[in-house]
């Protein structure tokens, strides 16, 4: 192709999307409709997910070791806890600690009648995991090391987040495909509509001996410049929002601070940019493709 | 073959630029449009081509244009195969024929200037070809002062001598014209008429499909009449035929 050619392609490209000024509203108002909706459900699910994950962190499962084991003895059983890839943390309990914390939460100063630790035998491994789902494989591994006494989870609190994961992850693949289903149908069908419009443009080109490639080039770039505006626009407003209404539910829910973790809108938008972009370019380049094949056979 | 026969055959390929042989054009539905028809153009030949509604003359059109594949026969223009030519192949074929339609199909969004560059720019010509041709075209058809104007400021004439002048920039061997007058009253269809006699006489081959019996007949050139999809005249100096 001559240089004259693809920049006079690319023009024409930039032109169409002024010279049909109503197809090319709607094709944008479409794509960022869709795309609002995606983006907007996508921030939703990924703030809940993230929570959902925070409150797994913070579930742990405490082992206590058998009277009078070894020191080396608790700390072997330390690095083979360690050494599984569902925990994500070990942190080691003395007797001491054990009282001191038990004191401080329950006894104040009526502790003061205690001479001797009456938790001597209650040091610990809080093990923390990074999937709770895998919590009953945990423990019945933990359950199965000598020198360990007793095992101590929140089986419902596990088995209840497992749960909770397991729906939000169904329902928002589901959720995300319908509407990128939706999407697809919606933007196509609005690029379909403003390239049969021009259908006659399309055949006299060809009669006097445009290439397909010719012919087709300029509705592509303006196809994928529609599906750029159309990301664009959702991804601006999303952005705008996302602060606001995070500072919102954090003033507004206050009390339940300790538990609502949000994301950070340039977590969002890591994911969010380039699915969006990749959403409307492509269904722009795709769009405008399979189109303009329709009218070439002339 | 003797070496008289081969110097036939290579001044009969030098000078036959559209040759259809039995050609036959079945659609779904309904009889033929096309029947056996038999037709032999030269180059540097005017001919028209006339008939009622439903004679076969646009079918006959799409064939020579490739838009439509013949059922059977063989057809050839301009050395190319039709039956058997490739579908990348079809833009290199069509940009050696002009083609102008009654309806002028125009580019409405683009001006005067526009749409006549547009055929150079689709076989590739430098912007300084398109400079200087595309003028010049617009000066034959006596369009220079108009270049900047939309296809709905021009009336019918004006429309009709840019699609001529876009079928004309890109010098191509042969030029086919549906209906060219269709739209157009008796001045700016004699006006019309006068520049494809003109564009014949520099030796471009013309075909025309037309219904004004007034141009046919007093043109006096080659007239090929078409009825139910069968060729039944094919006069040199002939004129238009009325039904009985």
């Amino acid at each position: 192709m001559r240089i004259n050619t693809f920049f006079y392609t690319l023009r024409q490209g930039f032109r169409n999307i002024f010279r049909n000024k109503w197809f090319t509203l709607a094709s944008i108002a479409t794509i960022s409709a869709c795309l609002f909706l995606f983006g907007l459900f996508y921030a939703v699910v990924s703030n809940f997910q993230h929570i959902v994950k925070n409150a797994e962190q913070g579930v742990s499962v405490t082992v206590f070791f058998q009277e009078g084991l070894e020191d080396s003895r608790i700390q072997e059983i330390g690095e083979m806890i360690a050494r599984r890839t569902e925990v994500s943390n070990v942190h080691f309990v003395s007797a001491e600690e054990a009282w001191e914390s038990f004191k401080a939460d329950y006894l104040g100063e009526y502790a003061d009648g205690f001479t001797e630790n009456p938790l001597a035998d209650s040091a610990n491994y809080q093990i923390y995991l990074s999937d709770v789902s895998m919590q009953p494989a945990l423990v019945t591994y933990l359950e199965s090391i000598e020198g360990v006494r007793k095992v101590n989870r929140s089986e419902v609190t596990a088995r209840t987040l497992t749960g909770v994961n397991a729906l939000v992850a169904y329902v928002s693949v589901g959720i995300i495909a319908i509407l990128l289903a939706v999407s697809i149908f919606l933007i196509s069908n609005t690029v379909t509509i403003g390239i049969s419009v021009r259908k006659e443009e399309i055949n006299i080109m060809k009669y006097i001996g445009a290439t397909d490639f010719f012919v087709r080039s300029p509705f592509v770039i303006e196809g994928m410049l529609i599906g750029l505006i159309g990301a664009a626009i959702p991804l601006g407003i999303i952005y705008l929002l996302y602060n606001i209404v995070m500072e919102y539910i954090v003033e507004r829910f206050s009390a339940l601070s300790h538990l609502l973790s949000f994301l950070t809108v340039e977590q969002i938008f890591n994911v969010l940019i380039p699915v969006s972009i990749g959403i409307g370019v492509g269904i722009g380049f795709f769009g405008s493709i399979t189109t303009v094949r329709k009218h070439l056979r002339v | 073959m003797s070496a008289r026969g081969k110097r036939r055959r290579a001044v009969s390929e030098n000078t036959e630029i559209i040759s259809l042989n039995k050609v036959c054009k079945a659609y779904s539905t309904g009889a033929p449009a096309l029947k056996d028809v038999d037709l032999h153009i030269n180059k540097g030949e005017f001919v028209f081509i006339v008939g009622d509604s439903g004679s076969g003359k646009s079918t006959l059109i799409k064939l020579l244009l490739r838009e439509l594949t013949i059922t059977s026969g063989s057809i050839n223009v301009m050395g190319y195969d039709l039956a058997r030519i490739k579908h990348r192949k079809i833009p290199k074929f069509r940009r050696n024929i002009g083609i102008v339609f009654q309806d002028f199909r125009l580019l409405k969004d683009r001006n005067v200037y526009e749409n006549v560059a547009f055929a150079q720019r689709i076989i590739q010509k430098s912007n300084k070809e398109i400079k200087k041709n595309v003028p010049s075209i617009l000066a034959i058809v006596g369009l220079a002062g108009k270049y900047k104007a939309k296809p709905k400021q021009l009336s019918g004439g004006e429309q009709q001598r840019v699609a001529l002048a876009r079928a004309l920039v890109n010098k191509p061997t042969v030029l086919l014209a549906d209906e060219p007058t269709g739209n157009l009253d008796p001045k700016n269809s004699w006006e019309i008429m006068k520049l494809l006699e003109q564009i014949n006489e520099n030796g471009t081959t013309v075909l025309v499909v037309t219904h004004n019996r007034e141009i046919v007949n007093a043109m006096q050139k080659r007239v090929i009449t078409l009825k139910k999809g069968v060729i039944v005249s094919d006069e040199e100096k002939g004129g238009y035929i009325d039904e009985d």
